[in-house]
């Protein structure tokens, strides 16, 4: 197994090329336990954390770039960036330790394609947009469409993911990220809810819901966002009739497993719960914020 | 393209390793924790897991705790390392490893390496943790013996000791 460190985006694409077992890693806190458990190991490792580009964040013109490869504490770090996307700052916070979040990356949690991935379903309530490095370029697509099932990603060989960019949210939105997990730290979500909201006046214009590890990807909920956009929000809350109907549509969407951390109705019961308070804490977000 | 790095599977690493410049040759697979292990007979850090679950391996890099059983080895290159073995002074222990030994925050012994080195971090960055700080501090560590408290206690020892000297 040989390693190289580029330095450029254009450096990273002609080694994939030129060597088709090669794989990219940034934080390789899901790579190296993989190549432990047998997983075959890459002929060649691109690390990706050598390109500025890739661990480059940046505010300009009304949107955010995050480098795919910036370690997650950096993003926790980022005032600026968790005041705008306070859930999407919670979502990268929660992966693993200390010692993890100094490696892990969005990219990486991204292209895993675990469907537990705690940043991803804030990832895609933000409408992240994922800058693709192709053979001979770039694409961009939503960072919904990167993962396609369980370990597997729309990403063709050679591709990798270069930055994630985000609108800044419009006035008076609000996010959250929530999970479930069996301990308190350091264990992968049985159920992880994103929420984003915006409150425009009393009432809620616009809604995003994403659930986590409920389903082989994370899922957009668009029924349980429509059950919100629309509600009052005047008490400073969210409305019981709207909030049980979130919860509903989210429990109708999961599509989970059973295995010994979760049975599937506890995963569905949860998906709702976490939901419903996922909203209410990015509506209070939302109207503090507005 | 001809980048002579990526045709030779050992790689030349040059880094300081607790305030030393040091070269060391490793295979491009070699975690750096074999790495300082086997090459530069550095010790102090273990390998509980090999998976970053345990934290027994944890050192710092570019004053950040991490796994360096997650790190290959010719990441290092250019990057400021610290181990257990660099935080005493001399013959003079760091509080944390005086308050560890008469704390008894230790058993088997496996654990603690990690723990001093992580528990350093925190204390460097945040100097009066509340109980729960030091214990999300400590979450990426695991020790299999003491049951964690007297673990906790030290530190909260160590940073009282430490606020007294800076004072
Ligand atoms: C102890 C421990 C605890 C953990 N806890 C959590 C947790 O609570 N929640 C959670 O979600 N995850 C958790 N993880 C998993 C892991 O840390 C995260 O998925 C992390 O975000 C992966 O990022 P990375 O940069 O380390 O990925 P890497 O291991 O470097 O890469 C992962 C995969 O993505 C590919 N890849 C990496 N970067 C890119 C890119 N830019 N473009 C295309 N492909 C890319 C790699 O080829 C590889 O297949 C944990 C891991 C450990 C070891
Ligand atoms: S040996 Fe590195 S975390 Fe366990
Ligand atoms: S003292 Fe034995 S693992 Fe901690």
């Amino acid at each position: 197994m040989r390693y190289a460190a580029p330095a450029t985006v254009e450096e990273a694409q002609a080694l994939l090329a030129d060597d088709t077992g090669a794989q990219v890693f940034a934080g390789a806190t899901d790579l190296v336990p993989q190549m432990r458990a047998g997983r075959p190991a890459p002929s060649l490792l691109v690390d990706l954390k050598g390109i500025d580009r890739l661990t480059a964040v940046t505010h300009e013109d009304g949107r955010w770039t995050i480098g795919a490869a910036t370690p997650t504490a950096e993003l926790t770090r980022n005032e600026a960036f968790t005041a705008a996307f306070p859930g999407l700052s919670e979502g990268a916070g929660l992966i693993g330790s200390d010692q993890i979040q100094n490696r892990s990356s969005l990219g990486g949690n991204l292209a895993n394609a675990s469907p537990a991935a705690d940043s991803v379903p804030a990832l895609i309530a933000n409408d992240g947009q994922a800058v693709i490095a192709t053979a001979d370029g770039t694409r961009t697509v939503p960072a919904a469409e990167v993962a396609t099932g369980p370990g597997r990603t729309s990403l063709a060989d050679g591709e990798f993911i270069v930055e994630f960019t985000f609108a800044d949210p419009p006035a008076g939105t609000g996010d959250a990220y929530l999970r479930m997990i069996p301990r308190t730290e350091m264990d992968i979500a049985i159920v992880g809810a994103a929420v984003r909201v915006t409150v425009d006046g009393d009432a809620i214009s616009d809604a995003t819901v994403v659930l986590g590890a409920v389903a082989p990807t994370a899922v957009v909920v668009p029924d349980a966002a429509a059950a919100l956009v629309g509600t009052s929000v005047a008490d400073g809350a969210l409305d019981d009739a709207a909030a049980t109907a979130l919860a509903e549509a989210a429990e109708a969407a999961c599509d989970p497993i059973d295995d010994k951390r979760g049975t599937i109705a506890y995963r569905r019961r949860v998906a709702g719960v976490l939901a419903r308070r996922a909203a209410a804490i990015a509506v209070e977000r939302a109207r503090n914020g507005a | 393209m001809s980048n002579d790095a990526t045709r030779r599977s050992r790689t030349h690493v040059s880094c300081t390793v607790n305030g030393d410049q040091v070269d060391f040759l490793a295979d491009d697979g070699t975690s750096l924790l074999d790495a300082l292990r086997d090459e530069l007979d550095l010790t102090g850090a273990k390998e509980g897991c090999g998976t970053g679950d345990c934290g027994a391996c944890t050192i710092l890099v570019d004053g950040r705790i991490n796994c360096s059983c997650l790190m290959f080895a010719p990441e290092a290159e250019g990057c400021e390392i610290v181990t257990v073995e660099g935080i005493a002074e001399g013959d003079h222990l760091h509080p944390l490893q005086q308050t560890f030994l008469e704390g008894a925050a230790l058993q088997c012994g496996v654990c603690t390496p990690g723990f001093l080195v992580s528990a350093k971090a925190l204390l460097d960055e945040n100097p009066d943790p509340t109980e729960t700080e030091i214990r999300y501090a400590l979450a990426g560590n695991l020790c299999r013996c003491t049951g964690y408290d007297k673990i906790v206690r030290s530190v909260q020892e160590a940073a009282v000791q430490l606020r007294g000297a800076s004072r």
